[in-house]
C-alpha cells in the first residue's frame, strides 16, 4: 500500500501552487508568502535549520554556485529556516557568518512548513514562474545540487 | 465549489523490529513482549483559493520504544477547517499557534520526538489596519488519545497584537529603524480539584513520671487553587541597518501545580537577543532568565513526556549537530534559571588554495540557578505557601549547565573539505536529569570531532566523521567514527560505531554499531538502519525525548506530493 503511494505520484506533475502563509524574514518583519516572487523566473525554496547538518552542507555547496546559477538562468533561491525560538535569532548571524548570499526566511513555528507539507529537513522545492511547486526532493547528499540547477534549465526551455 | 480543489500531503512511517540484547540485558520479557514498533501519520490539505481543510491520521502501533505507551492507538488527533481571506483568518478544529517567542503560549509539533501539543477550538486573525496583526483563540490541549471531557483539562483562551509601526505608519516606511511591538495575554481556566497537604510539627511532653513522650501535630490545610491562572507578555524587535535587538518580557498570576510543589509565587521571564552582523561576520548575544514559568493547562499534570504545555521555554544551548557533543544536552528547568549565550560566526579571507576561504564558529553558554530568598523565613518551595521570593536577573550560585565549542570549516582543493570542533561541556546531571539541586553529580566532558568529505566524482562522496569525548565521570570515554558514502542523487549507504571504551563497569564497554542505507526520489525515501541504538536523549529543537538502548532494525519511509 505504501510502496503504490510512495512511486506512483513521482509522475504524477503535481501542479500546486505556493500556499499563502504569514511568515517572517530575517530582520523579524512580516512577510507573506505571496510575496515570493521572481519576475516570471524560476525560484528554489529550501527548509533548513541551524541544527540540521545535511542543510548546512546544503547551503554550503550550493553557496558557492549561487552567482552562477543566477547569472545563467535568473533563479532566485529562498532559504525558510524552521529554527524556533530557541535558535531563530542565531539564523541571520550563521547565514552571514557563512557569507550565504540568498535571501533568509524564518518560519518559527512551521505554519509553512505544513503547509507545504515538509517532514524534515532538508527538503527543496523548485517553483516555476507563475508560482506552482514543480518539483521537490527531500534529504542532501554532495551533489544534489546539480540536479536542483537542471530542473531550473529545464523550466527555462 | 470543488472545482479548482487541489489535495497535497506527507505521511512517514517509522517501523522498528527489537532484537534481544544480552549485553544491554534486553531480553522479550523487558520489552513487555512487543517485539515491534510503528509509528506512523498521514497528512492530507485539501485547498480550494481561500478555504483549505486538512486532517493527520497517526498511529502508534506499538509505539516505538522511546514513545510513552499511551500513545498506543490509532486515530485523527488533528484536523482543522480554515477561511482565509486578506485581512481575516478563521480556523476551527486543531491549530498550533506562537505569540512572541513562546513565553506564555505556543502550540506545536514535532514528529521525531512524538511531541504535539495541538489547541482544539477555534483561532482567529485579524488585520484592521496594514502592518496590525490580532490573534483570538480559545481550545483545550491534547493528551494522548483522551477526547476532551468536561473538566478532565483545562480551557486556554489567549488575544495577541502586535504592530509592525513602519507598516502602520507610511512615514516610517522607508526609515532605517524598523520596529515591531507586541503583547499577549492568555488565560486558563480550569475547574479546580479539591487538595489538601498537611504540615507535621513535632513536640514532646514529660508526664509526672519523667517520662517523654513525642507527639506529631499533623495541621491539614486545603490549598486555596485559582481557577484562573492568567499571563501577559510584552515585546518588541528593533532592527537598525546591521543590529537587531529582541526582547520580551512575562509575567504569570499564581500558579500553584505539581512542577513547583504548589507555591503561590507569581512567575516572570525575560528573553532578549542581541545580534549584529553583515557579510563575513556574525555576532550573538542572549539572556534569558526564567523564574517558575511552567504553564500547564492542567495543575496537577507533571512528568515525562511533558503533556499540556500551553507555553514553550526554550533552552539557551546550541544544539549541536555531531552525536557525541549531544550526550550531555541541557534541557530548561521552568522554575527557574539564569543563562547567557554568545556566539561569533566569521568567514576568514584565508583564500587557501587561492579560493577557499576559512569559516569559523566560537559558541559559548551558561545556565545557573536563579538567586531564590526566603519569604517570611519559611524554608524555600514548601508546599501551599509563597515558595520564595527572587530578585528580577538574579543569578544564583549553582552551575546547572556550561557549553564552550568552536569549529572551522575548510574546502582544501575541488575535492577535499574538513571540518573540525572542539566543545568543552559541564553538565550538572543531578539537577538536569534528576530535579536534585546540588552539585553532588557533575560531569566535566571534552568532545572533539573530525569530519571529512572526499569527493571521487561530482556525484560521488565519501564522508568520514572521527569523535572523541572523554570525562572521568558518568559512563566513561567514547570514540566514535561514522562512514558515509553517497551516490547523488538517489543513494546513502553509512556505516556507524560509537563504542564507550571508557565505561567504568567492564560490562557495559559497548560496540553501538549501525549499518544504514537509503534510497531517495524527489520527495520519497525509503532508509533502513540495523544495529544497536545506545541510551540517550534525541533533542530537537530544545525538547528531549529519552530514547533507550534497543538493538534491531529501522525502517523508515516518508514521502511528500
Amino acid at each position: 500500500m505504501f510502496s503504490i503511494a510512495l512511486f506512483a505520484q513521482s509522475e504524477q506533475a503535481a501542479v500546486t501552487k505556493l500556499p499563502v502563509v504569514d511568515i517572517k524574514n530575517v530582520k523579524g518583519e512580516p512577510f507573506s508568502t505571496k510575496n515570493i516572487e521572481n519576475n516570471g523566473k524560476p525560484i528554489i525554496i529550501t527548509f533548513w535549520a541551524t541544527w540540521c547538518k545535511p542543510c548546512l552542507k546544503e547551503h554550503d555547496a550550493i553557496n558557492e554556485v549561487y552567482e552562477e546559477w543566477v547569472e545563467e538562468t535568473g533563479v532566485k533561491m529562498y532559504a525558510v529556516s524552521i529554527d524556533n525560538s530557541r535558535s531563530s535569532a542565531r539564523v541571520l548571524p550563521t547565514v552571514n557568518g557563512k557569507g550565504w548570499n540568498f535571501e533568509v526566511l524564518l518560519d518559527e513555528n512551521g505554519e509553512l512548513k505544513r503547509a507545504m507539507n515538509v517532514n524534515v529537513p532538508p527538503h527543496t522545492f523548485v517553483v516555476d514562474g507563475s508560482g506552482n511547486i514543480v518539483w521537490q526532493h527531500v534529504g542532501y547528499l554532495d551533489g544534489d545540487e546539480n540536479g536542483y540547477i537542471e530542473t531550473v534549465r529545464k523550466l527555462l526551455k | 465549489m470543488l472545482s479548482g480543489g487541489r489535495v497535497t500531503g506527507n505521511f512517514q512511517m517509522d517501523a522498528q523490529i527489537y532484537n534481544p540484547d544480552d549485553a544491554l540485558g534486553i531480553t522479550d520479557s523487558s520489552l513487555n513482549y512487543k517485539k515491534y514498533g510503528m509509528n506512523g501519520f498521514a497528512n492530507f490539505i485539501y485547498s480550494n483559493q481561500n478555504f483549505s481543510a486538512g486532517l493527520r491520521a497517526e498511529g502508534f502501533m506499538n509505539p516505538m520504544l522511546g514513545f510513552d505507551p499511551r500513545y498506543e492507538g490509532i486515530g485523527i488527533p488533528y484536523w482543522f477547517m480554515k477561511y482565509k481571506l486578506s485581512k481575516f483568518e478563521v480556523t476551527a478544529g486543531h491549530f498550533y499557534e506562537q505569540f512572541g517567542s513562546g513565553m506564555i503560549l505556543r502550540s506545536y509539533e514535532e514528529w521525531t520526538l512524538g511531541y504535539d501539543n495541538n489547541l482544539y477550538g477555534f483561532n482567529a486573525k485579524f488585520e484592521p489596519f496594514a502592518g496590525v496583526r490580532l490573534t483570538g483563540l480559545t481550545g483545550v490541549h491534547r493528551y494522548f488519545w483522551e477526547p476532551y471531557k468536561k473538566d478532565d483539562r483545562g480551557m486556554v483562551r489567549g488575544a495577541d497584537a502586535e504592530i509592525y509601526l513602519n507598516e502602520a505608519f507610511s512615514t516610517l516606511e522607508n526609515a532605517d529603524l524598523k520596529v515591531t511591538l507586541g503583547a499577549s495575554f492568555v488565560s486558563k481556566y480550569e475547574k479546580v480539584p479539591n487538595m489538601t497537604f498537611s504540615r507535621d510539627s513535632a513536640y514532646f511532653t514529660i508526664n509526672e513520671f519523667g517520662d517523654t513522650t513525642q507527639w506529631i501535630h499533623k495541621e491539614t490545610y486545603k490549598y486555596n487553587l485559582p481557577y484562573n491562572v492568567g499571563s501577559w507578555a510584552a515585546r518588541t524587535n528593533l532592527s537598525y541597518k546591521n543590529v537587531n535587538l529582541y526582547a520580551e518580557y512575562a509575567r504569570k498570576g499564581n500558579d500553584p501545580n505539581a512542577t513547583n510543589n504548589y507555591i503561590y509565587h507569581k512567575g516572570q521571564g525575560l528573553y532578549a537577543t542581541l545580534t549584529y552582523s553583515t557579510k563575513g561576520l556574525g555576532i550573538y548575544l542572549a539572556t534569558k532568565w526564567i523564574d517558575n514559568m511552567g504553564y500547564k493547562s492542567k495543575l496537577t499534570e507533571k512528568g515525562v513526556p511533558p503533556m499540556l504545555d500551553i507555553n514553550y521555554l526554550p533552552a539557551i544551548s546550541k544544539e549541536h549537530v555531531y552525536s557525541l557533543a549531544t550526550i550531555y544536552p541541557y534541557a530548561t528547568k521552568p522554575n527557574g534559571e539564569a543563562g547567557i549565550q554568545a556566539q561569533v560566526d566569521a568567514t576568514i579571507p584565508t583564500k587557501v588554495n587561492g579560493k577557499y576561504n576559512t569559516t569559523v564558529s566560537l559558541n559559548v553558554s551558561l545556565a545557573n540557578a536563579i538567586k531564590k530568598e526566603q519569604a517570611a523565613g519559611i524554608p524555600l518551595d514548601s508546599t501551599g505557601t509563597e515558595g520564595y521570593t527572587a530578585q528580577f536577573l538574579s543569578f544564583g550560585d549553582l552551575k546547572y549547565y556550561r557549553d564552550i565549542n568552536f569549529q572551522i570549516d575548510q574546502k582544501f582543493n575541488k575535492k577535499f573539505s574538513a571540518k573540525a570542533a572542539g566543545f568543552f561541556q559541564l553538565y550538572n546531571k543531578h539537577v538536569i536529569e534528576d530535579d536534585i539541586f546540588d552539585d553532588e553529580n557533575m560531569v566535566n566532558a571534552v568532545i572533539a570531532v573530525l569530519d571529512m568529505t572526499y569527493k571521487f566524482t561530482p556525484a560521488r562522496s565519501l564522508r568520514v566523521e572521527a569523535e572523541g569525548l572523554w570525562t572521568k565521570e558518568d559512563k566513561g570515554d567514547w570514540a566514535a567514527l561514522t562512514l558515509e558514502y553517497n551516490i547523488s542523487p538517489h543513494w546513502f549507504f553509512s556505516v556507524m560505531d560509537e563504542f564507550n571504551y571508557g565505561n567504568p563497569d567492564d560490562d557495559m564497554q559497548l560496540h553501538y554499531y549501525n549499518l544504514s542505507f537509503g534510497y531517495t526520489e524527489k520527495s520519497n525515501r525509503i532508509s533502513v538502519r540495523y544495529g544497536r541504538q545506545r541510551e540517550g536523549l534525541l533533542c530537537v529543537g530544545g525538547v528531549c525525548r529519552y530514547v533507550p538502548a534497543s538493538t534491531g532494525l529501522t525502517i523508515t519511509l516518508t514521502s511528500s506530493f
